[in-house]
């Protein structure tokens, strides 16, 4: 073949382009969804929950989360009146104060309160899939990390099972999976997200107090809800970056 | 020349890195997954394994798309925003099998069902409706005088007064 020095600049150029996109395969495994162009979180809206315990039993069902290990439970909390006139009660004595049960992670409801005194409320609990994650950052082998999209998720084909990052989590939202030896959290229904559907726990809540945010998404509603609500995130001192928002957070939650 | 001279061991030596740093190379082609790195210090084929595990709660919309008229009906009533599979838990073995009228989803038992959410409790919030079941129906299952589609009593059950005057107020 007969090449002149002009050709052979335009073709090898070409041919590293071509042999470029040979590497690189198909774009994406599912054509639909791009990691790029989401940024998941979770608003919790504590006013509408009703303490149904739908949303931990759709999880559970969902993800075959076994019995007595949560990826979302609920608690209760009850405020005394003498506590709540007594607020520095709440930082002499936070062993005492307020009062919270979690029966079975809420999973089968709670029990019915007839002290009508003090306040009530109902603090759904999560993975916060932080940004700045403490979980992520302690892992040894890269087995749990951050995703493109926000998520925080668990390879358990790579997981040693060493529960560092069990230890790491402030929000107490991992746990070692009894069979399978290797840890475990709430995925965000990441199976579920990336087809366009929404979590169990939202799809199963009567109340609408959960909603899975996009904040990535222009036309999502979290963005109009954030201007016109003040929302927390738990320990916000750990400046771990939480996504999951809560409306009408006490302070007494910690 | 002269600079090479007696300098054979240096070479051999060298040798014996490149030598190591070869070997290193294949181990960490076979130990290493391809994926690893693709998006960070991780298997980038986990986010994928991880997506594509099967969905049990089908969704309100694949549900809508064949019962149009229970959709309907209950678009009308306060339980509007309340999802299909809230009360009849997941339903996507009945949704994507190939013929669902096979896969029959059971039906809820109304007694066990609404006073999840609806017995009364000091601890739920005020506006949320709310009975004591013993007192309000007196055991009586909540279909009896409400449609769980749209519990309104505008809409009572088809056969309310038929059953109540038979049953217990």
């Amino acid at each position: 073949m007969n090449m002149n020095r002009r050709q052979m600049l335009i073709l090898l150029p070409a041919a590293a382009i071509a042999w470029k996109s040979v590497l690189a395969g198909t774009p994406e495994d599912s054509p639909n969804y791009k990691m790029s162009d989401h940024w998941w979180g979770m608003l919790i809206d504590i006013p509408k929950c009703i303490g149904c315990g739908n949303c931990v039993r759709a999880c559970a069902a969902e993800n075959d989360v076994p019995d007595g290990y949560f990826r979302t439970w609920v608690e209760r909390y009850h405020v005394s009146d003498w506590e709540m006139k007594n607020p520095q009660n709440i930082m002499t004595n936070p062993m005492t104060d307020p009062q919270v049960i979690s029966p079975d992670g809420g999973k089968e409801g709670f029990p019915v309160a007839t002290d009508e005194s003090g306040k009530y409320f109902f603090v759904p609990k999560m993975c916060n899939h932080c940004v700045d994650s403490p979980c992520t950052q302690v892992c040894p082998v890269g087995a749990t990390f951050v995703a493109p999209d926000g998520v925080v998720l668990v390879d358990q084909k790579y997981c040693l099972g060493c529960a560092y990052c069990v230890q790491a989590c402030p929000y107490g939202c991992r746990y070692i999976h009894p069979e399978k030896r290797v840890a475990d959290k709430c995925t965000l229904c990441y199976h579920r997200i990336t087809k366009g559907l929404t979590t169990a726990c939202c799809e199963a809540c009567p109340t609408g107090a959960r909603q899975l945010v996009d904040l990535k998404n222009p036309h999502d509603p979290i963005h109009e809800f954030l201007k016109t609500h003040s929302v927390q995130v738990l320990k916000p001192q750990m400046a771990t970056g939480a996504k999951a928002f809560y409306n009408g957070l006490d302070g007494s939650v910690r | 020349m002269s600079v090479f001279k007696d300098a054979g061991h240096l070479f051999r030596f060298a040798g014996l890195f490149v030598l190591a740093f070869a070997v290193f190379l294949v181990v960490r082609h076979f130990v290493v997954p391809p994926s690893f790195g693709q998006y960070g210090h991780y298997r980038g084929a986990a986010i994928r394994e991880i997506a594509s595990r099967p969905v049990k709660f089908a969704g309100h919309d694949t549900c809508e798309a064949c019962h149009v008229d229970v959709a309907e009906k209950k678009s009308k009533g306060k339980h509007a925003h309340v999802n299909c599979e809230a009360c009849h838990d997941a339903q996507a073995n009945h949704a994507h099998s190939d013929d669902p009228s096979t896969v029959k989803p059971a039906l809820p038992d109304t007694t066990v069902l609404c006073v999840r959410c609806h017995t009364a409790s000091a601890a739920k919030p005020k506006g949320f409706p709310q009975v004591v079941p013993a007192d309000h129906s007196n055991g009586m299952p909540c279909n009896t005088c409400h449609q769980p589609h749209n519990p309104g009593m505008d809409a009572p059950a088809a056969d309310a007064p038929a059953k109540l005057a038979g049953g217990a107020r």
